[in-house]
């Protein structure tokens, strides 16, 4: 792990939503590898790397809160859209939310902080001049100001992720003592595999201290 | 229009006095309460909705403001003879084979509709016509202090249904928070805002949005709301200058009247400290009201 990042991310709300509870979601007890991944590609990001997710530290005890909101059941049609382009006009489209109403409640985590250790590789976009350092320097400048492409967020947007950057050689910040010993968290989402028409794929998490140590995406412990 | 250049944060303060801010479907319609710190909550949605509201109501009709999630009207649903007239073979949930016209469609909705543009939408049913992020980002708003919703009962001197005619009359209930000031924080990225086309102009139209917020969504349930405060943090850089948190952290709402442990009842309870000290180098303050 020559050229690994640290980052710490916190926040009050989190909502990693298991793909089995989608409608009542019901958050995962940690941050996903995959949602991991969301908060740094929100500090930086091109096509030419993959940011790759080495383990996650959970600091915080884990804990839950309901929450229930209205929400719309349905989604724009590109046909309606379509229709409303060659017509000109907007005025028929429009999606009534009282006719239209689902509430559900969301199972979200409460008070949470992590630190995403996490290298990235090049892909086959990279360019001549993308060298992995060059990328990693990005990163790190950006993470250190506080620079993002958009603010990450813990699983949804309405949750958004503070961050710090640790640097090498900063000390780890404090683990709760609820966290110490051995947990199994059964399967839990590692990533979507977008070159395989968007599976997913799943690991076995366990957490030692509150650390998980995450399988690389293409090794055999993982799973769809 | 030009989009934005900057990165955007903001604190937005609001308050309620004897009414109910945003009610909880999950406890009849109470106050939303946290139930570990025993602050009210208002969700994202709730305040987005009001946006939206305000929006409609200012550009009632003007072209780039339609507002695709509407309250209150004839449902009126158009489908599949569009898919015809463009051509496009309905597919189960795919993109359509041609992206272009995927983005087209999206890049139509951004243009035309204000809360596509502003905070995303997803557009997917039988084609897939694409997701937009929007650059506005809402977080949840908590009060500054634990609130304590109130039960009361009211009646009605007139009866729904005729077989309660001898009553003469009927109970119901409200469910009201005497006060409770809350804080909300918002985030806007300059480069989600060129993707949809977010403009300088509708970032005003969102600051007179925030400031009015509530002068036009008066009910029975909500008792008297006010937008209280908007500060803005600008950034020079459209990534920004500095971490959010450590601008959020330089507006400190504190108590002032009255006993900290004695419940505050109106806004001049409270003082709103802004730290201008020392700020980051590249951002600004800047205090809408």
């Amino acid at each position: 792990m020559a050229y690994g990042i640290k980052l710490h991310i916190w926040g009050d709300w989190a909502l990693f939503t298991r793909p089995e509870m989608k409608v009542e979601r019901v958050s995962y007890d940690t941050i996903t590898p995959s949602a991991a991944r969301g908060v740094l590609e929100a500090i930086h990001w091109k096509p030419s790397i993959r940011w790759c997710i080495d383990s996650i530290q959970v600091l915080k005890p884990i804990r839950f809160e309901a929450i229930r909101r209205n929400e719309v059941g349905s989604k724009i049609s590109a046909a309606s859209v379509g229709k409303a382009i060659k017509a000109g006009r907007t005025d028929g489209l429009v999606n009534y939310v009282e006719d239209d109403r689902q509430q559900r409640a969301a199972i979200v985590l409460r008070d949470v902080a992590y630190v995403i250790e996490a290298h990235f590789e090049l892909t086959d976009r990279a360019g001549p001049d993308d060298s992995v350092g060059k990328h990693l320097d990005i990163f790190n400048r950006r993470a250190r100001k506080g620079q993002y492409f958009q603010a990450p967020c813990l699983g949804t947007r309405e949750f958004p992720a503070s961050f710090v950057l640790l640097e090498s050689g900063a000390c780890a910040p404090p683990v709760h003592e609820a966290l110490s010993g051995e947990r199994d968290l059964g399967w839990m989402l590692h990533d979507i595999d977008f070159a395989d028409g968007m599976t997913p794929r799943f690991f076995r998490a366990r957490m030692i201290d509150g650390r998980i140590a995450v399988p690389a995406f293409a090794s055999a412990e993982i799973r769809s | 229009m030009s989009t934005l250049s900057h990165r955007y944060e903001f604190v937005y303060l609001f308050d309620v006095t004897n009414g109910n801010p945003n009610g909880d479907p999950d406890a009849g319609n109470l106050p939303r309460l946290d139930p570990e710190t025993n602050r009210g909550l208002v969700t994202d949605v709730a305040i987005k909705r009001k946006i939206r509201n305000y929006v409609a109501l200012e550009k009632e009709g003007e072209p780039g403001h339609a507002i695709y999630m509407q309250e209150k009207s004839v449902l009126n649903k158009q489908h599949n003879q569009a898919y015809a007239a463009l051509g496009i073979k309905p597919e189960a949930k795919k993109l359509p084979k041609d992206e272009a016209k995927a983005r087209e469609l999206t890049a139509w909705m951004c243009k035309n509709f204000f809360d596509v543009r502003t905070f995303g939408a997803v557009m997917t049913t039988e084609v897939n016509a694409g997701q937009v992020r929007g650059p506005v980002q809402i977080a949840f708003a908590t009060s500054i202090d634990p609130v304590l919703p109130l039960e009361v009962a009211i009646t009605r001197v007139a009866v729904t249904n005729e077989k309660d005619a001898d009553k003469e009359r009927t109970m119901g209930r409200k469910h009201i928070l005497p006060y409770g000031l809350y804080r909300m924080h918002g985030f806007i990225s300059a480069k989600l805002a060129e993707r949809t086309g977010f403009s300088e102009d509708d970032l005003q139209l969102l600051w007179r949005a925030l400031t009015n917020l509530f002068e036009h969504d008066r009910s029975a349930a909500r008792g008297e709301m006010a937008a209280r405060k908007l500060i803005v943090f600008e950034h020079e850089h459209p990534m920004g200058n500095a971490p959010a948190h450590v601008l959020f952290d330089r507006v400190k709402v504190r108590r002032i009247n009255g006993q900290d442990d004695s419940p505050a009842r109106n806004y001049a309870d409270y003082q709103v400290d802004i730290d201008r000290d020392k700020l980051p180098a590249g951002v600004s303050i800047n205090e809408i009201f």
